[in-house]
């Protein structure tokens, strides 16, 4: 899945907080192709969060370039930077005070986009979530279940119709049903959409199921990545520590379920 | 007679839409100037610790300085101001009223409104500043987006608080000539009409609930999201504006104003000269409850036109001068030094109210005590008591080194407590007003001041400059001047201190003028 020209480029980047006491980010290199869904893994405090954040400037690095379709967002204005790039909260970060429609269409509306067309975007974007244009589109955040709220999370990241969108921890918070529906639904748009997607999570199974491509962190530094099978195949102890988890999980799963049964399928939100 | 079909209710009720009218539009307009101030500073304040700390602090002693005292350091400061501006900018502007009352009263509304600003946006969720960031916000969109919206729960509480403050400590803005509901209280107070006094107080209490609940509205709808709510509140406070405003919109400019000071004597003075204003077809109201000092400037500058004061006082108070003049030689000096400010000294009403050293009559006798001499030998056993200016007053000064008096004690009361208190014996001697009906009829005495250490103090018309020529204000008043004794004027305070129907100033000023017209 490599292109010739990486959309995301971090070239050498640091990043430390509190005079430089806490290396947050430590000499990082990565790059995300075009079309590629990463996963960042790592526990808290690895610096995958700090990682992303600088992808939209909302820090700036210490040290290193961060280049996006090769372009240097040192040089970018940050604000029309973060109108191009779709980014998904931890918890939704949707505004309590603001309606479903007026959420999910804030970033079109920040970039002038007349009223109609935001209207007739937000029921497009209701529709690609799978959310009911009706239900929802009048009602106000602390209306919704967790899972609606996140699917509002994702529709308005994907308002301004974003080539990037950045996830950070976005289906942490759900119950399990929910978040393997979600998890699911979102891969779906990341293909249909042709978009570029960097997801943080501290879940190696979810990692697994959906990314194309996996770092993990530690300590702020990048100890490996690749593609699930490579992941594998690594000696580094702690990335053979996060793939326990998965593997015995799938031993347990195996012996529990009958063999030829269909893995339980969540429709529900 | 039944509690309401009391007179008095009807009176008071007359004054309500001046009023409250008045007292509505200083309270709003301070507050929104508050507003306008406080806002953008505590949006600046937020993420400066230093600076917070500072304008919190300072709102937070400005809360401590007493209201009275805040409104009446307001006055001379924006007189200062009022004359530096005439000269180098050639506009004056008046000192008088509205102008302090609204910018002492801002100042005043200032900490709940920054307070809870401050607290309101710096409780906005770090998450969800970062979601503005991150949707593509900028900062200003960020505060007026999210920000802002999310504190105005809090922020509203604030302003609730301010409001309710705001109203309240609005009725100290009557003693620096700003019409207010406290009109009732000073007034009510000085003439010891209760009615008044409740009256006034339930007022203000009335507008601070009905200004807070339809402020709780507008609150409440912005939390639950209401829009009707919302604009209920909104309209309500726009008609109580448009309401309180239709009266100043009707009010002629040409009106005379006839100030008064805060005792009973000129409350009565006041009401019958606006009385016989009225009767000639003249536009007359009256400007009640003014400090001593500010009704003097009031008249210079014309925002009243007509006033009575002592001879005295303006000698001694105003012009600051200590030399002790016969009568005569005093009204004629005190004609010249006024007519240099071209203020017109009209004339004498025909009485003098002078201070006075007053005692029981059977104490003074039993002690043979009948000039403020005899008091020399006892006064270190003595109690005093005097009103709130006496005894830092230069007639006191004065008594004191020509009778080498030297009192246990020295006890400041409000005026018409003080007879009462001599009469049971709570105090000794007290300095009382020698046209005080009180004298008569507690059956005190006068003690003479044979070495004339307090200056005469006859009652004299003042005319504004704008007025020194006006003969039909003058045609009008002309028949008070020297008809009035000692003995009418102390009667008629003794009817205006009384505590039932008759007793209001206007009812006295009518009494008055039947006695004089005969």
């Amino acid at each position: 899945m490599t292109s010739a020209l990486p959309l995301i480029a971090f070239k050498h980047v640091s990043k430390s907080f509190d005079g430089g006491r806490i290396h947050a980010v430590d000499d990082v290199s990565l790059e995300v192709a075009e079309g590629e869904f990463l996963a960042i893994v790592g526990s808290s405090g690895s610096g995958k969060t700090t990682l992303m954040r600088l992808a939209n400037r909302l820090i700036a690095p210490d040290a290193g370039h961060i280049a996006i379709a090769g372009e240097d967002v040192a040089q970018v204005d940050p604000i029309t930077l973060r109108r191009r790039i779709g980014y998904v909260f931890q918890s939704g970060g949707l505004f309590p005070h603001m309606s479903i429609k007026d959420n999910i269409g804030i970033t079109p509306r920040l970039l002038g986009t007349p009223a109609k067309e935001i209207a007739a975007r937000v029921d497009e974007l209701l529709d690609l979530v799978r959310l009911d244009r009706k239900q929802h589109r009048d009602r106000f955040p602390h209306e919704l279940s967790g899972g609606e709220r996140q699917r509002v999370g994702v529709a308005r990241a994907l308002a301004a119709k974003p080539r990037i969108v950045l996830m950070d921890e976005p289906f942490g918070a759900l119950d399990p049903l929910t978040r393997d529906a979600l998890g699911d639904d979102y891969r779906a748009l990341h293909r249909k959409l042709k978009l570029t997607t960097i997801m943080i999570t501290h879940d190696m199974t979810e990692a697994i199921l959906l990314a194309d491509r996996i770092a993990v962190m530690r300590s702020g530094k990048l100890v490996a990545e690749g593609t699930p099978a490579q992941l594998s195949e690594s000696n580094d102890p702690y990335v053979g520590e996060l793939l326990g988890t998965p593997r015995r999980q799938a031993e347990r799963l195996q012996i529990l379920l009958p063999k030829d049964g269909a893995t339980p399928q969540g429709g529900a939100t | 007679m039944s509690l309401f079909s009391d007179p008095r209710w009807s009176d008071a009720l007359g004054h309500l839409p001046d009023y409250l009218g008045s007292h509505v539009r200083v309270s709003l307009a301070a507050l929104a100037l508050g507003l306008i101030i406080s806002l953008p500073l505590a949006v600046i304040a937020r993420y400066r610790p230093v600076l917070r700390g500072a304008l919190l602090g300072i709102a937070s002693i400005v809360q401590t300085v007493p209201g009275l005292a805040l409104l009446a350091l307001f006055y001379p400061l924006l007189l200062a101001l009022a004359a530096l501006s005439l000269q180098y900018l050639g506009v004056g502007f008046s000192a008088f009223g509205f102008l302090p009352a609204v910018l002492a009263l801002a100042l005043y509304s200032m900490l709940p409104v920054l307070r809870n600003t401050i607290t309101g946006l710096n409780g906005v969720d770090p998450a969800l500043i970062e979601a503005a960031q991150g949707v593509g916000m900028t900062p200003r969109q960020s505060l007026t987006m999210v920000e802002l919206p999310l504190a105005l729960p809090v922020i509203m509480a604030g302003i609730r608080t301010s409001a309710v403050w705001v109203i309240g400590t609005a009725t100290l803005s009557t003693p620096i000539g700003q019409t207010s509901l406290g009109n009732y209280i000073f007034a009510g107070l000085q003439t010891q009409n209760w009615v008044l006094v409740i009256f006034g107080c339930v007022a203000a209490a009335v507008l601070a609930l009905a200004v807070d609940q339809l402020l709780a509205l507008i609150e409440t709808g912005i939390r639950l999201r209401s829009r009707s709510r919302t604009a209920i509140g909104v309209l309500g406070i726009a008609v109580l504006v448009i309401v309180t405003l239709a009266p100043s919109f009707a009010r002629s400019g040409t009106r005379i104003v006839v100030g008064a000071k805060t005792f009973t004597e000129q409350y009565v003075l006041a009401a019958l000269m606006s009385q016989r204003l009225q009767a000639a077809g003249l536009p007359a109201t009256t400007r009640q409850g003014l400090g001593s000092s500010v009704i003097y400037d009031a008249l210079t500058s014309g925002d009243i036109d007509v006033y009575v004061d002592y001879s005295g006082t303006l000698w001694a108070n105003q012009f600051h001068r200590s030399e002790i003049l016969p009568r005569e030689q005093l009204l004629t000096e005190l004609k010249t030094t006024l007519a240099k400010a071209n203020i017109t000294l009209f004339g004498e009403l025909g009485f003098a109210n002078a201070y006075a050293l007053v005692m029981p009559r059977a104490k003074a006798q039993a002690l043979g005590i009948r000039t403020a001499a005899d008091l020399a030998a006892l006064s270190g056993t003595m109690t005093i008591a005097g009103d709130y200016e006496f005894f830092s007053r230069p007639e006191w000064a004065g008594l004191k080194t020509a009778y080498g008096l030297s009192f246990r004690t020295q006890r400041t009361m409000q005026p018409d407590f003080m007879y009462a208190a001599v009469a049971s014996g709570e105090v000794d001697v007290i300095a009382g007003y020698t046209s005080d009906g009180l004298i008569a009829k507690y059956d005190l005495v006068v003690l003479d001041d044979p070495k004339h250490a307090i200056p005469p103090y006859d009652a004299i018309m003042l005319l504004a400059p704008k007025r020194a020529g006006d003969e039909k204000l003058r045609s009008a008043l002309q028949p008070l001047l020297g008809r009035i004794d000692l003995t009418l004027m102390r009667e008629a305070n003794l009817r205006a201190a009384g505590n039932d129907a008759t007793s209001s100033p206007e009812s006295v000023a009518r009494w008055m003028w039947k006695k004089i017209g005969k």
